[in-house]
């Protein structure tokens, strides 16, 4: 199973954990751009949840509570975009930078003295034999709690959306608020609800990039992570199955970049590293191409603000 | 019971209080930050905001202002264009980038040739630079629909590893022992970009700035251009009826932010930066997304908000020497300014009333 020095088993295996934190924030924002709501903020509720869930791992010794501290802080600097969008009516797509920029500072001044300490270790579900398979034992039994979760978040999500009354409510929200208003729904509480989802999704992706993926604190950790998961949510036409495709998508390329340049091929470093970036764009480019705006299947009030007047 | 109530057209009051109010509000929640941190508030809200104007060493800081302004002008004008009309450009660092590769390259081509003309054949480079990787989100989005904002962010982090190959590659000082970094322009006399006036600050970046504000004002008040670029933004079925071509406008609005981000790279590689290195670009492009918004998209409006920002940076790096405030503290800072603009920006557009209030005019829409 190698190809060109690149184990294929190994690469699935990892292709796996190095999607996490994209499709926990992928996922998250699915759920609120279904909600009709546009959050640009993906990349600073990943930083403040890679800094929020290290410092508690670092600070109790539990990885878990780590995860928990990134969902919480990555969902309350969320908050501050629910109140600026829901109560003051601010631009979507201004805030949502704002909430970046705000994101990338605060964590840079929380996590100074945390240098160069290691979170405690996540460890891997123990699965007793079967992660002795082989070929599916590397690939399925012998990841960390997290992967798992990640899958079965989109499972969730891609239930909750289609089959339940929550669902049908959240979708209608973001297809027309103003019908959902007009059936007596809580637009703006729905959506604070979506986007809080949104920021604790986001936040535990950034964690598993600061507790697993790296595993150290250093100052713009994320390094765009949020902005794919904002593309992948494009490139999943807002349905969670294609999302958690996305993402593995990437991962894949992600990974199979390293180990390019671990195997020392003739292609210069730098261009393997910008090839993530370009095959985004590229990704984009034809998810959005000679189609219309109902045809991607995006929500039709995504990034408008509402204000019952009436 | 507080509720919004939508004015009938916006507060032309608020329009200009806002931005006061956002400043003071963001003193209040800073100086609340720099208390927790353990420093005196007042101590930190003076170096920041009064000691590079008016204190010791204001002979130099008010300099340091002119230089850390120009760049964030000349971007956030380019900037407020887009923003306008709904043109999201917010890769602006990866223009500002590659603006300042193409433009000292096209310089460093002649070395060590000394021309008047040289110069300002870089300053054009830069621009093309700029306007080339504007170019690609605008192109991508006429043609294909693809979102400007994406892309354009894309191609930042894609700039920046074209910038480390640069200063390691192929604009390496081939005298520099190895060294990463491109040959120093101070020392490339008809290539380089000195202050103007000795202590000033100011260099041609900051009169490049000042100029195309007052070129941005005037087309955004006199010229159609302006006009349709407004329109646009405010009711883009209005605009289309009126005849203004999106695709026109996108590929204007790219290409002229691209253009001025690269323009602005250029001054700083050639001035104060002095030199291609790997990290020389710092964020300038992000803050001016901050300055735009702060000048409320106006640019006169932004010509005092770049020098306002400008102030935090110097006043920031005092407070980082003197008070050992954390550098992170000032980037928290900024972005609460940015938070509190939009969050006050709701008194142009609505009011608060109190009481439940009679849903107003029954049947009447």
């Amino acid at each position: 199973m190698e190809i060109g020095g690149i184990n294929l088993v190994i690469l699935v295996a990892s292709l796996m954990v190095a999607a996490v934190p994209i499709l926990l924030a992928a996922i998250g924002e699915l759920v609120v751009e279904r909600a009709g709501v546009l959050n640009l903020g993906v990349e600073g509720m990943m930083i403040i949840g890679a800094i929020g869930g290290f410092i508690t791992a670092v600070g109790t010794g539990s990885p878990f509570l780590g995860f928990l501290g990134g969902a919480l802080a990555g969902a309350a600097l969320s908050a501050v975009f629910a109140l600026l969008t829901q109560v003051f009516l601010a631009n979507q797509v201004a805030t949502g930078l704002a909430l970046t920029l705000f994101g990338l500072g605060v964590s840079s001044l929380a996590g100074q003295g945390y240098n160069g300490i290691k979170p405690p270790h996540t460890p891997d579900v123990p699965f007793g034999p079967l992660a002795d398979l082989p070929v599916l034992g590397p690939i399925l039994f012998s990841h960390d709690w997290v992967v798992y979760f990640s899958i079965a978040m989109v499972a969730a999500v891609w239930w909750v959306l289609r089959s339940t009354r929550a669902g049908l409510i959240l979708r209608a929200v973001g297809e027309s608020h103003d019908a959902a208003h007009a059936l007596g729904y809580k637009v703006n509480r729905i959506r604070l609800m979506a986007i809080l989802f949104g920021g604790a999704m986001a936040g535990m992706g950034g964690a598993y990039v600061s507790l697993v993926r790296v595993p150290q604190w250093v100052d713009g950790i994320t390094a765009g992570a949020g902005w794919i998961a904002l593309a992948i949510v494009v490139f999943a036409s807002w349905k969670p199955w294609r999302a958690l495709i996305g993402a593995y998508l990437f991962g894949g390329i992600t990974q199979l970049q390293l180990s390019l340049q671990a195997t020392g091929t003739a292609i210069p470093v730098e261009y393997l590293s910008m090839a993530p970036y370009l095959i985004t764009i590229l990704v984009l480019v034809i998810m959005s191409s000679s189609r219309g705006r109902a045809a991607t299947g995006a929500p039709a009030a995504l990034g408008q603000n509402f204000h019952a007047s009436r | 019971m507080i509720r919004l109530e939508k004015r009938p057209t916006p507060s032309r009051f608020w329009l200009y209080a806002t931005p006061i109010a956002a400043v003071l509000l963001t003193m209040v929640a800073g100086g609340l930050l720099f208390a927790a941190m353990g420093k005196n508030p007042f101590a930190v809200i003076k170096t920041i905001f009064w000691d590079p104007v008016f204190g010791e060493f204001a002979f130099y800081l008010r300099g340091q202002l002119l230089i850390k302004a120009g760049p964030l002008i000349l971007i956030a004008i380019g900037l407020a264009l887009g923003f306008r009309a709904g043109i999201w450009n917010i890769g602006a660092e990866g223009q500002y980038i590659i603006g300042a590769i193409v433009g000292a390259g096209v310089g460093l081509a002649f070395y060590p040739t000394e021309n008047r003309l040289i110069f300002p054949a870089m300053i054009l480079a830069g621009a093309f630079g700029g306007w080339l990787w504007g170019m690609i989100p605008a192109i991508l989005k006429t043609y294909f629909n693809t979102s400007e904002i994406l892309v354009s962010l894309m191609l930042v982090y894609v700039a920046e590893t074209i910038l480390a190959k640069a200063a390691t590659g192929f604009l390496r000082n081939p005298d520099g022992a190895g060294f990463p970094g491109s040959r120093n322009f101070r020392n490339f006399e008809a290539a380089s970009n000195p202050e103007l006036i000795a202590g000033s600050g100011l260099h041609w970046g900051g009169v490049a700035a000042l100029g195309v504000a007052v070129l941005a004002y005037i087309l955004l008040t006199r010229h159609l251009l302006g006009f349709q670029i407004k329109l646009a933004g405010q009711a883009p079925r209005a605009a289309r009826f009126h005849g203004v071509s999106p695709v026109r406008l996108v590929l204007l609005c790219m290409g002229i932010s691209g253009a001025l981000a690269g323009m602005a790279g250029l001054f700083e590689v050639t001035g104060p930066a002095g030199q291609i290195t790997i990290d020389f670009n710092t964020g300038y492009g992000f803050t001016a997304i901050i300055v735009a918004f702060l000048g409320r998209l106006n640019p006169l409006g932004i010509v005092l908000a770049g020098l306002l920002m400008a102030l935090t940076y110097v006043g920031g790096e005092m407070a980082s020497t003197n008070l050992g405030l954390p550098a992170a503290a000032i980037q928290v800072f900024q972005g609460m300014l940015l938070f509190f603009l939009l969050a006050v920006d709701v008194l142009t557009n609505y009011r608060f009333r109190l009481g439940a209030g009679a849903p107003a005019k029954q049947g009447a829409k």
